[in-house]
């Protein structure tokens, strides 16, 4: 039974691998612990990418529960964050490790 | 510092949760703590060095490596819970009925609690991590970091007291019942972890099929509050599951009954043993 599963995960797997490249990129960076841009649009039912740059010393978390990313981003670093495709609508996000400054949102449209 | 505080609480919790319950459920086996101190040990001390290379761990893999990293670390924890309890499945009933009546330790194999000890080791290593790096931020950033840091170690404290708070609960549950109670909850975290992993591969972007979210109820508990957080680490709850997330954790639960169901001893087996 398990082997089963395991079978099918792997063939939806590398089914599923060859079109996650092309996703279209946006650039968030992250100075003083604050977002810049604080507002991304992006068309709605479209997976994309959101490169983090932090310019920032200290480690940061990039979350957010809506969106389902969390991804830790070490000072003087980036990382790229995938996002799957979201229906219209208001996304927020934050920076964790400083959640009373570090704030945006993704507007999918 | 009540800030510093609350944010390493909110990251101890998760692996806090997992150690509670694995002390439940190896309740009267002998060198249980021994195994636990080892996971717990070695989670910290891993979780040191993941932190260090943060980095290298994040670049990896086109940029996907820490998705990949943290699905590996979940699938390999639910492997082990599967193990435990399948066999707890075989051995849960003798170990409750020798507790009852010695009411000391019994000696058991040490095979399930290498299996345990792995499972403690890898949640203390993942949340740990974080928790290395928010306060390797503060202590960077210098000035204001002292309240700051008496912060964050009360927060690790309070995560400590939480733990002994789920064992001590867990404990209050008859011994007749507590191996099937905790053999349950091992089955709703492991279907938690593997819909988590299978949410990091989406985000690696690999596993990107059924992706849609198939409900939303951030309306009703936050996954980012204390209370949704503690659910999510428990049952797995998440506010907008998506189909594969949501196909994987009931697999999981299947898998974990099959297993359980075809691991119990026979009667007849049972019988013989009673005499």
């Amino acid at each position: 039974m398990r082997s089963l599963f395991a079978l099918v995960g792997l063939a939806v797997l590398f089914a599923a691998a060859p079109d996650t490249v092309r996703a279209q990129d946006y650039t968030v960076t992250i100075k003083d612990h604050r977002f810049t841009p604080t507002e991304i649009k992006v068309p709605a039912n479209k997976r994309f990418e959101i490169t983090v740059i932090n310019d920032d010393a200290t480690p940061e978390e990039f979350e957010s529960k809506p969106m389902k990313v969390e991804k830790v981003i070490p000072g003087k670093s980036k990382a790229v964050v995938r996002i799957a495709p979201l229906k219209p609508g208001r996304y927020p996000f934050v920076g964790e490790f400083h959640e009373s400054t570090a704030k945006g949102v993704v507007i999918a449209e | 510092m009540l800030g510093a505080l609350i944010i390493v609480f909110r990251e101890v919790i998760e692996a806090g949760l997992i150690v509670g319950i694995v002390m439940a459920a190896t309740r009267g086996v002998a060198g249980r703590g021994r195994w636990v101190s080892i996971g717990i040990a070695g989670g910290v001390a891993g979780a040191g060095v993941v932190a260090v290379f943060a980095g290298g761990i994040s670049q990896a893999f086109e940029g996907a490596g820490q998705e990949l990293f943290n699905a590996s670390i979940l699938a390999v924890a639910v492997v082990m819970l599967m193990w435990h309890n399948a066999w707890m499945a075989r051995h849960g009933r003798e170990i409750a009925k020798e507790m009852r009546n010695v009411g000391t330790a019994v000696s058991q194999g040490a095979r399930p609690l290498t299996a345990l000890a792995i499972v403690v080791g890898l949640a203390v290593l993942r949340e740990g991590s974080e928790v290395v790096l928010f306060l390797y931020g503060i202590l960077a950033s210098g000035t204001s970091g002292g309240a700051l840091l008496t912060g964050g170690l009360l927060g690790i404290a309070a995560g400590a007291a939480f733990t002994a708070l789920t064992y001590f609960g867990l404990l209050a549950i008859p011994s007749r019942y507590i191996f099937s109670v905790t053999s349950w909850l091992i089955a709703l975290l492991a279907a938690g972890m593997a819909s988590q992993s299978v949410q990091f591969l989406n985000n690696a972007g690999l596993l990107v099929a059924l992706d849609s979210t198939v409900w939303d109820t951030s309306w009703l508990l936050s996954e980012g509050s204390l209370f949704g957080k503690m659910l999510h680490a428990l049952i797995g709850y998440t506010e907008r599951p998506s189909e594969m997330q949501l196909m994987v954790y009931i697999a999981t639960l299947l898998a974990m009954f099959l297993l359980m169901r075809f691991a119990r001893p026979s009667p007849r087996q049972h019988v013989a043993a009673a005499e």
